[in-house]
């Protein structure tokens, strides 16, 4: 009895690690190769600690968007308001910190809940309320950048000096935006653990199936919103960090952006299946293409019609793959 | 003895039904929204105004009929490129028209041919190689923008013909401009094409049921293919209309297009999902939108309350009736 039990559990267990690694999806996982392949030929001071420091400083903010969008996609939802959420967030954060260094604490804590709460708006709409969340996030995005330049109308105001110096220096030999990186990685494997996310797969998958099997839905759907908008709160900090001063128009790309890397992760729009570390890895194929065409030195005026092609391409062959995945 | 009441509960019924049409309710809405502006704001609802707000509307409105198809074939079908096609449009039109009325043929076919290409592009891609249309249009996306920059080296030139302009700027016939008479006959001719013609139900048959539409001896490839064509070249035409309008170009001229055709056409009331729906609503959801921005920018709000109004009027909007089926039913 308690073995046959056991059994299933190690089950479950093997079911979820196989999921885990499938998201790895080869092509996710070739591209990114690929990409830092390239990446290291055309540019010889790619793997000098400065560079990959500034590398992957421009790039924390899309991961962490790309972890938020990942877990509303797979719980069949889609976010486009995560670019304003982080705008959002940034905004208050910067206000909330003042530029002193001492309130830094405080500054986290302002653009999680700020992140949080415009996620449970979203939530509300789309679980309590029922509206398709393609129009509800576009809508709320348009709220929520409103309330942005509210807070702050124009760019400008200081980051704490230590955040934006520390944002660039190395901890235990390696730059603090690569631990960024890996912290939202950890973060991602942290839930996948939990209970929250395994409903959030179900009700992503089939959510008649997952109603019946008394999945609490309306809550999933819900929360899996406002666990994205705290995603976006810490993007937020990211951006905060990079960018050293605040502006009320620096989301405008992180939606679609977030979108692109989840595909790219080899996540499915239709939801249910993938996880966030290809998403992860999406972003990071997403800010080195952009990295490589400069590089390359394609020339301004083409450099956005090249790497609308490569991303084009990019997502054929993710979409592909998974296709055949599912087939099999 | 039974044949009073039984009309007057058709009556009723009817009555019932047409508040709950999306097409009604937009329109009252949309009246509605005039009648406000002319309390908070007298002028608001003079004739002048009314048509002036069309012309506007009729950007959105002509850009929403190829999003409504899309929507319409089904299959998570939606098109994110509408806006920067519309941009290229425009952009590949002022180059060749440069100005000159001599040149008019020539700037308005060759961007049709160039967003009907793209959305030739867009179809393939969506139906032979099964990417989902929103990844592939958002992919589009960015092509067309690089397009666009490379096409232009990062300036605009030209400029509208002035045929074009007059089209859009100067009152015609009962004081409104061509570009609205244009629309009006548009509004006709797609809601016949789509309720009286085979392409049109073979539209709804392949939005509503894939399977059973091919099985019906429907070439369902081709509808989809054709109804991204068609969103490339309204899409296109409409970039032409915002031409005439500006004159000159810029490079992000009709960007800002393509969530406010979404949202035009969910307004009108059709299902996201494909199959159920029409053009009527979606032109009237275009007025909405269009009424809603003048509105705001009538009581002289700072930009930062107007998208936020915005944004909320149009979730109140959806909440009327957007809303989906409960999970327990």
């Amino acid at each position: 009895m308690s073995t046959g039990l056991d059994n299933r559990a190690a089950g479950t267990r093997a079911v979820a690690w196989i999921r885990r690694v499938q998201i790895a999806s080869v092509v996710t996982w070739s591209l990114l190769a690929a990409v830092v392949i390239v990446n290291a030929l055309v540019q010889p001071t790619f793997f000098t600690l400065y560079s990959i420091t500034s590398t992957f400083a421009t790039f924390v903010p899309l991961v962490f968007a790309a972890v938020a969008q990942a877990i509303v996609v797979i719980g069949g939802g889609l976010d486009l308001s995560i670019g304003t959420i982080v705008a959002l967030s940034s905004v208050v954060a910067l206000k909330v910190m003042n530029g002193s260094d001492a309130l830094i604490g405080l500054g986290f804590l302002a653009a999680l809940a700020t992140g949080a709460l415009c996620g449970l708006v979203n939530g509300i709409l789309v679980a309590v309320v029922r509206l398709q969340p393609l129009i509800v996030t576009f809508a709320t995005a348009s709220v929520f950048g409103g309330v942005t330049l509210v807070v702050l109308p124009s760019p400008g105001g200081a980051v704490p000096p230590a955040m934006s110096q520390g944002f660039r220096l190395a901890f235990a030999g390696v730059p603090v935006p690569v631990w960024c990186v890996l912290a939202a990685a950890a973060i991602w494997l942290a839930l996948s653990r939990t209970r929250f996310l395994r409903h959030v797969y179900a009700v992503g998958g089939d959510a008649l199936a997952a109603f019946a099997s008394l999945v609490p839905v309306v809550r999933i759907r819900a929360l899996s919103y406002v666990v994205a908008g705290a995603l976006a709160g810490l993007a937020a900090m990211g951006v905060l960090g990079n960018t050293g001063s605040g502006d009320p128009f620096i989301g405008a790309d992180i939606a679609l952006d977030s979108i692109a890397a989840v595909v790219l992760g080899g996540i499915a729009l239709r939801g249910g299946r993938g996880g966030a570390i290809g998403a992860i890895a999406g972003a990071i194929i997403l800010a080195l293409v952009t990295n490589v065409l400069f590089f390359l030195n394609v020339p301004t005026t083409f450099r956005e019609l090249a790497s609308g092609l490569v991303i084009i391409a990019a997502l054929a062959l993710s979409v592909l793959t998974t296709r055949k995945a599912v087939v099999r | 003895m039974s044949a009073v009441p039984a009309t007057t509960d058709r009556t009723a019924a009817r009555l019932r039904q047409a508040a709950r049409n999306p097409v009604v309710i937009a329109s009252l809405i949309a009246i509605a929204l005039v009648v406000v502006g002319q309390l908070v704001s007298p002028g608001f609802g003079s004739y002048n105004q009314i048509i002036s707000m069309l012309r506007i509307a009729s950007f959105l409105g002509i850009i929403a009929i190829g999003q409504t198809i899309v929507i319409l074939s089904g299959g998570d079908g939606i098109d994110l490129s509408v806006g920067k096609v519309a941009t290229l449009g425009a952009i590949i039109g002022a180059r060749v028209m440069d100005g000159t009325d001599a040149n008019l043929a020539g700037g308005i076919l060759i961007p049709l041919v160039v967003g009907a290409a793209i959305g030739l592009v867009n179809g393939l891609g969506i139906v032979y190689l099964r990417i989902p249309p929103f990844v592939m249009t958002l992919g589009m996306l960015g092509v067309v923008q690089g397009i666009i920059l490379a096409y232009t080296g990062g300036t605009a030139a030209g400029r509208a013909a002035p045929f074009l302009t007059e089209l859009v700027n100067t009152r015609w016939l009962l004081g409104a401009p061509g570009v609205l008479f244009l629309w009006v006959l548009l509004i006709v001719v797609v809601t016949l094409v789509l309720r009286r013609t085979r392409p049109g139900w073979n539209l709804y048959a392949v939005g509503s049921n894939r399977t059973a539409a091919r099985l019906s001896g429907i070439r369902v490839n081709a509808t989809v293919i054709g109804a991204y064509v068609a969103s490339g070249v309204c899409a296109v035409l409409a970039g032409l209309a915002l031409l005439g309008y500006t004159e000159s170009v810029f490079l992000n001229l009709a960007d800002d297009y393509t969530l406010p055709s979404i949202a035009a056409v969910v307004i009108g009331g059709t299902l996201i999902a494909g199959g159920v729906g029409g053009y009527l609503g979606s032109a009237i959801g275009a007025v909405v939108l269009s009424v809603l921005q003048s509105l705001l920018t009538t009581l002289n709000m700072p930009e930062s309350h107007r998208t936020i109004v915005n944004g909320v009027i149009l979730l109140a909007l959806l909440a009327l009736y957007g809303r989906q089926r409960k999970l327990r039913s």
